[in-house]
């Protein structure tokens, strides 16, 4: 592993999307928009009080996933990886790159987001505002995570995207979002407490009610998923190829 | 230049100093087709050798297993002095794949600066790869805005970072025009002639005459691995595509009397 390559990979991921402007600009902007969409629907009442936080939980997992699971197909399919591995690039060096640029957009995106519904939407949170940004950008570490693991099983950037409903859409269901997480059946309260963005929400949550929250236990498990992720992601790199 | 071409001519078989690559028994399988086996291979340093056969001959795959991403299923096979794939090696060598593989939402700077540093290569390794491939007037458009040919030579140009010792290169000159083929020919042979050893592919038989020595391979098979005047010789013709398709013929008419 090396300093000086992991660097130069996230910076030249950061090129990457700095050239293209649209989908910079729905990174950053989309989950306030949909805030505010959200807010204007019930009028700035309890439900936005209540469902506003998971979601600054929920953005930066799903649009890191979906950005990483494609740049690094594409990464695949064009012959890059081989070339980056054939080079003095370590799978760590690879996947930290990654991780330190979509981890940097995360922060940005959340700082937005969190600006605009506590500044802008009048969202009640109790805890700093820190920790919710914090909390946001693990979550975007674990979509990374999710994003890198899950392009070493798709060919096509179709079959990519089909996996963001397969493993997205239950976990969103499972969250405590809808359905308290203690109020589901016996076995579905179980498989929530095996997916890692149940413990994402959860974390919002604390955040938003408690003025001295306690969010490190939570941050330590969505971490732990993120990197059990990524080293199932590291196993998928393969130097040698058939 | 012909000096050591003669002496080549002399020597049978090269001693492990001179040789960049050397292979023994190698096997390799792709899918359940056996692309190469018991192939043995010695490519000699400083030299500009091309490796030549039809398509589906195994050039590829040969490329693959020299620069050490090729899984491979048996036999040896050495790069400059190392078990190829090494993590040292990974320094040493330039390998330009079939298909570019650079980005394409970047520029052609950004791409050179991006390998440059992967490499630790020096920065004036960026403006001087991007002359040597005669890119200058391009160098801040993004790749996906160049032409086939560019964009390849984009893919040559991170090859030349870090000046490798060994430049595997895999049909480099396809879809150029006869002026940059040239020039990119006399750019192989300038960094022959500096000590670096270049394989060059190509399944275009009249770029064999630019090459100290050729190998040419079919169905996995070396049929070939002479200069061009030795070849010349033992075919007894004139033109590498006339003697390239009469040692296919001898061995079609082998395969055919067996
Ligand atoms: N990924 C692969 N899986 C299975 N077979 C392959 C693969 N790549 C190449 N082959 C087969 O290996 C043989 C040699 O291919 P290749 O080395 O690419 O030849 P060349 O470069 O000379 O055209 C061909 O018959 C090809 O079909
Ligand atoms: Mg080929």
């Amino acid at each position: 592993m090396s300093p000086r390559i992991t660097v130069a990979t996230a910076h030249r991921v950061l090129n990457q999307l700095r050239h293209d402007r649209r989908t910079l600009a729905l990174l950053l902007f989309m989950p306030s928009i949909l805030l505010v969409l959200l807010w204007w629907i019930y009028d700035g009442g309890p439900v936005f009080d209540r469902i506003g936080p998971a979601l600054l939980a929920l953005f930066p997992f799903i649009s890191m996933f979906l950005v990483t699971s494609i740049a690094t197909l594409r990464e695949r399919t064009s012959g890059t990886l081989e070339r980056l591995l054939a080079m003095p690039t370590g799978k760590l060096d690879f996947l930290l790159g990654y991780g330190l640029a979509f981890g940097l957009m995360a922060a940005l995106q959340a700082t937005i987001a969190a600006g605009v519904s506590i500044g802008l939407l009048d969202l009640d949170v109790a805890g700093p505002t820190w920790q919710l940004v914090t909390v946001a950008v693990l979550d975007a570490l674990l979509g990374v995570a999710l994003g890198l693991f899950v392009s070493a099983f798709a060919a096509t950037e179709f079959q990519v995207v089909q996996f963001m409903p397969a493993l997205v859409l239950p976990q969103f269901l499972l969250c405590g979002l809808l359905v308290a997480r203690d109020d589901m059946p016996a076995v579905l309260s179980a498989i929530s407490d095996a997916l890692p963005l149940s413990y994402a929400v959860d974390a919002m949550r604390e955040v938003q009610v408690n003025p001295t929250p306690e969010v490190w236990g939570y941050a330590g498990i969505i971490a732990a998923f993120a990197v059990g992720l990524l080293a199932l992601g590291a196993a998928t790199l393969r130097r040698r190829t058939a | 230049m012909m000096k050591s071409t003669e002496e080549v001519t002399r020597l049978p078989r090269v001693d492990v100093e001179s040789a960049a690559i050397r292979a023994e028994g190698l096997r390799v399988v792709r899918g359940n087709r056996v692309v190469l086996d018991d192939f043995d291979l010695t490519v000699r340093r400083g030299t500009v050798t091309g490796l030549l056969g039809p398509n589906g001959s195994g050039k590829t795959t040969l490329m693959r297993a020299v620069v050490g991403v090729q899984k491979v299923a048996g036999g040896r096979i050495e790069v400059l002095g190392r078990p190829a794939g090494s993590a040292e090696l990974r320094y040493r060598i330039g390998y330009f794949t079939q298909s570019p593989s650079v980005y394409r939402d970047i520029t052609v700077r950004q791409n050179l600066q991006y390998f440059a540093a992967v490499l630790g290569a020096p920065r004036s390794d960026v403006d001087r790869t991007i002359e040597q491939v005669d890119l200058g007037s391009h160098a801040d458009d993004l790749v996906s805005r160049l032409s086939g040919g560019e964009t390849s030579r984009v893919s040559l140009a991170v090859a030349l970072l870090g000046e490798p010792e060994l430049l595997v290169l895999d049909e480099p000159t396809v879809g150029l025009d006869p002026v940059l083929r040239r020039d990119l020919w006399t750019l192989f042979r300038e960094l022959a002639d500096a000590g670096a050893t270049l394989l060059v592919s190509s399944h275009v038989m009249d770029e064999a005459e630019r090459c100290q020595r050729l190998l040419l391979l079919r169905e996995g098979r070396l049929l070939a691995d002479d200069t061009v005047p030795e070849l010349y010789a033992r075919t007894d013709t004139s033109g590498t595509e006339e003697a390239f398709l009469h040692l296919i013929d001898r061995e079609t008419h082998r395969e055919v009397a067996q």
